[in-house]
């Protein structure tokens, strides 16, 4: 049980090769913008036909290059949710809902409609069934997408940015709404984001595909606890990372942050590769410590709602705004605990948080 | 002077342009389709081809069709071997009247289906939807003003074809004579008065089915 993937899609001066297998489970599928996540879930609904390879989901072969299998993609049921919901415009709530219902008799249907309009909270307005998209709210929208989506009982869930045309406020609602429906959803849900917190918050498993292909797999936890390569560490958001050396077992060399040597607790065994540490992981240090401590000058700052960025120079001062070598995430609180002191301030690289990656 | 007219023209005319509208509608869709969907190297080609009659003088789709239709022309050829021709023939107004109409109706279906978001489409397949159902449920309600436009458009350049169709059909009095030649011959002929009543029957015709269709698309919009 669950899906299987091991395709290959070649575009003109694109590449898309994923290989991954998975039970049950919500799976976040990050990657920038263009990096082919679209693609893939695509390919699964069988909306894109890969070159080669293998689909198969809860034993049933979707697709396979080898046997030339290709089920169309009214036979897979996949419950797919496109990105601006793509509810049929001409067609009224009830009718969008009961698209993918028209084998069953009339008052079946009715039923049915009735039962996902409840179930997917869209009985707020006494008239919903007959309203059109265009006049409804947005959140009500990926409801009424949901609900359409669930009607032909799919075994898989595909969900393309499902958050991305809903404001900030509706946003959090909404993800809260939707984790309760995936926690009830007995199949594989597929979440495909760009936006980190979102797909940490929804998913238990997250997949990185970077450029065409799948960079890393696993529990986000270990995901971002340790990330397995650069692009990973990018992906998720790591701002701090640079090229290294290894100079002993536990230490690095870091030329492209003023030459300095850092500790990780990490065991590094190949010579060349990249230390990095997040941005929230940086400390200020105290007196007692003298390991992984630096001396750094403020290059610049960036405000946002809650946190600040500032922008550091480790070992000398930055002689412009963008003159700098790490990204520090501090609470305004410590923004303003730093303000008090004088320059350059001392920081701490906690070596439980240095990581260290080859590629 | 209305009482001792000869009707034939508005009849042959309306005949003519309607079975050309209704040819030319399945024809520009089943086309604007295909060439949608068509991603091969002679899609640009192909496109002017359908395009070119819009733009050639109406003379040269009438040299063009007579090569075609003409005893040695490969359908006329055949139709000859049938023991059959269409030329000089009421068919042979269609024909004419089809060909000038078919671009307007092709180009206008073809930007009503680009238009359309692809992930509709999309979605109504992985609702279970077949390809069929998909095109009629979907994509045909969405681009229906466009298919609309293309319609009234097409009615209206049939109605007024008068080139292609003098060359192809000839000016045969109550079989091919509409009423864009019949103006022509009695102009010519030095009865502007009958020519004058040909005009305003055009006019009227012409400007009522615009009408209707701008009449429709605002009501279209309230919704």
């Amino acid at each position: 049980m669950g899906l299987y993937i091991d395709i290959i899609k070649k575009l003109a001066g694109f590449r898309l090769q994923v290989k991954l297998s998975c039970e049950q489970d919500i799976i976040g599928v990050l990657g920038a913008s263009g990096a082919g996540k679209s693609m893939l879930l695509k390919c699964i609904a069988g909306l894109i036909t890969p070159d080669e390879g293998k689909i198969i989901l809860n034993g049933r072969t979707f697709f396979d290059s080898a046997q030339k299998i290709n089920l169309p993609p009214k036979d897979r049921r996949t419950g797919f949710l496109f990105q601006n919901y793509a509810l049929f415009p001409h067609m009224t709530i009830a009718e969008n809902i009961a698209f993918s219902l028209s084998d069953l008799s009339k008052s079946a249907k009715n039923k049915r409609v009735a039962e996902l309009m409840e179930r997917f909270r869209l009985t707020d307005l006494a008239d919903m069934e007959k309203r059109y998209p265009a006049q409804i709210s947005g959140g009500q929208q990926q409801r009424v997408a949901l609900a359409r989506a669930m009607a032909v009982e799919p075994e898989i869930l595909l969900l393309d940015e499902p958050f991305s045309a809903l404001d900030d406020t509706l946003r959090i609602h909404m993800m809260k709404e939707m984790l309760a429906y995936l926690k009830e959803f007995q199949g594989c849900t597929l979440y495909i984001t760009h936006n980190i917190e979102e797909a940490y918050r929804l998913c238990n498993r997250i997949a990185i595909i970077n450029n065409g292909s799948l960079e890393a797999f696993g529990l986000k936890r270990d995901l971002f606890q340790t990330p397995v390569s650069f692009a990973t560490a990018k992906i998720t958001g790591c701002k701090n990372i640079s090229p290294a050396i290894q100079k002993s077992s536990h230490t690095l060399e870091v030329p492209d942050w003023g030459g300095i040597q850092v500790k990780t607790k990490m065991n590094i065994e190949s010579g060349k590769g990249f230390v990095g540490i997040r941005a929230n992981h940086i400390k200020l240090a105290d007196d007692s410590t003298q390991e992984n401590c630096f001396s750094v000058w403020i290059a610049d700052e960036s405000e946002a709602p809650f946190r600040t960025t500032l922008f550091l120079k480790i070992g000398s001062k930055p002689c412009r705004l963008d003159d700098y070598h790490l990204q520090w995430e501090v609470s305004h609180d410590q923004r303003n605990a730093i303000r008090q002191l004088t320059q350059p301030i001392r920081i701490y690289m906690p070596p439980g948080q240095v990581f260290f990656v080859q590629n | 002077m209305i009482s001792g007219q000869d009707f034939m023209p508005l009849w042959i005319s309306l005949k003519t342009a309607l079975t050309a509208t209704f040819i030319t509608f399945f024809l520009g869709i089943a086309a604007a389709r295909w060439m949608f969907k068509y991603q091969g190297k002679f899609k640009t080609l192909l496109d002017g081809l359908f395009i070119l009659p819009l733009v050639l003088p109406p003379t040269v789709v009438g040299f063009c069709l007579l090569l075609i239709f003409g005893k040695n022309g490969p359908i006329g050829s055949l139709l000859h071997a049938m023991g059959t021709t269409i030329i000089f023939s009421w068919t042979a107004t269609v024909v004419a009247a089809t060909v000038v109409a078919f671009p307007l109706m092709y180009q206008a279906a073809r930007a009503a289906f680009e238009q359309i978001e692809p992930n509709l489409e999309d979605a109504a397949r992985t609702l279970g939807a077949t390809e069929w159902t998909v095109f009629w449920k979907i994509t045909v309600p969405l681009a229906w003003p466009g298919i609309a436009a293309g319609t009234v458009l097409a009615f209206a350049r049939s109605l007024g074809e008068f080139g292609a169709t003098l060359m192809l059909a000839g000016n045969i009095p109550g079989k091919t004579q509409t009423i864009p030649i019949a103006i022509y011959f009695a102009v010519e002929g030095g009865q502007s008065e009958k020519a004058m009543f040909w005009v305003f029957i055009v006019m009227v015709i012409s400007f009522t089915s615009l009408y209707l269709l701008n009449l429709w698309k605002k009501t279209g919009n309230k919704k």
